[in-house]
């Protein structure tokens, strides 16, 4: 009969929690976490689809949802993880043609991602205010 | 009957048998959903505070509604190998793993056409 193998106590490379942030790796991870938040927030722009396709009780609803400050803050959350994933996509699409990989130039690009989502979430919020009066 | 050898047929697929599609369908939609997601933006930024009956014209209309279905099309596809990513890195135990896969695509799909159902209903419903 073979012996259970014994798991022997091995070190581990070292993981996430003992390394201090570097902006790559704070935008990698973002990548992936607003990743998995528009993969639920789909569910966002679905309801807001069915509620117009349904009637004006059902998209008064959805909007009443949406327009309650908890439902601005998701929004304005949402808004934020859609431009963050889409420049984080278009560093990942320049890696892809081999480019960028100098840290110099990594850490521009990362820094460019987190300073364009945030800008362009103002701008766009600030722009929605302007022509439609709020959301 | 194919003239490959069967050497030839395999060569570049990899282990899990599918080569670079997952790859080059997650790039595929990255780059279809960059200009659906702006166009989406820009009808929301638009739509901000309209009135039902604007709302209901406004995603009926050809020019609007054609860019949200494929939106998405383009968005679910992408989303579910995300998520499949995900789940592959992170859940190890074999059949866990193939259930979170099942339940990955079930919602994709489910997403997906519910919202078409909504954008067409929409467009040609009463």
């Amino acid at each position: 009969m073979a012996e259970t193998p014994h798991l022997a106590e091995r070190p581990l490379s070292p993981h996430l929690s003992i390394y201090s942030p570097l902006i790559n790796m704070v935008m990698s991870i973002l990548h992936r976490l607003t990743g998995a938040a528009l993969y639920l927030g789909t569910l966002l722009l679905a309801a807001w689809l069915i509620g117009a396709a349904m009637g004006e009780k059902q998209y008064a609803m959805v909007n009443g949802a949406f327009g309650h400050p908890l439902g601005k803050l998701v929004l304005f959350g949402y808004t934020w993880a859609l431009f963050h994933h889409m420049l984080g996509g278009i560093r990942h699409l320049i890696w892809d043609t081999g480019r960028g990989f100098q840290i110099w130039q990594v850490n521009l690009l990362s820094w460019l991602t987190i300073i364009g989502s945030v800008s362009l979430t103002v701008a766009a919020w600030g722009l929605a205010l302007m022509l439609g009066g709020g959301l | 009957m194919s003239q490959r050898t069967p050497l030839a047929r395999v060569r570049g697929l990899g282990s899990a048998k599918e080569g670079t599609d997952h790859f080059w369908k997650q790039r595929l939609t990255a780059v279809s959903n960059l200009i659906l997601v702006c166009f989406l933006i820009w009808l929301l930024v638009r739509l901000a505070g309209a009135d039902y009956a604007t709302v209901k014209h406004t995603l009926a209309r050809p020019q609007n509604a054609i860019p949200l279905l494929l939106l998405v099309l383009s968005g679910v596809m992408h989303m579910r190998l995300g998520m499949q990513t995900i789940i592959e890195d992170y859940v190890h135990s074999e059949g866990r793993k193939v259930v979170a896969l099942m339940l990955n695509s079930f919602f994709a799909i489910l997403v997906g056409l519910t919202s078409a159902f909504a954008v067409l209903k929409l467009s040609f419903g009463a």
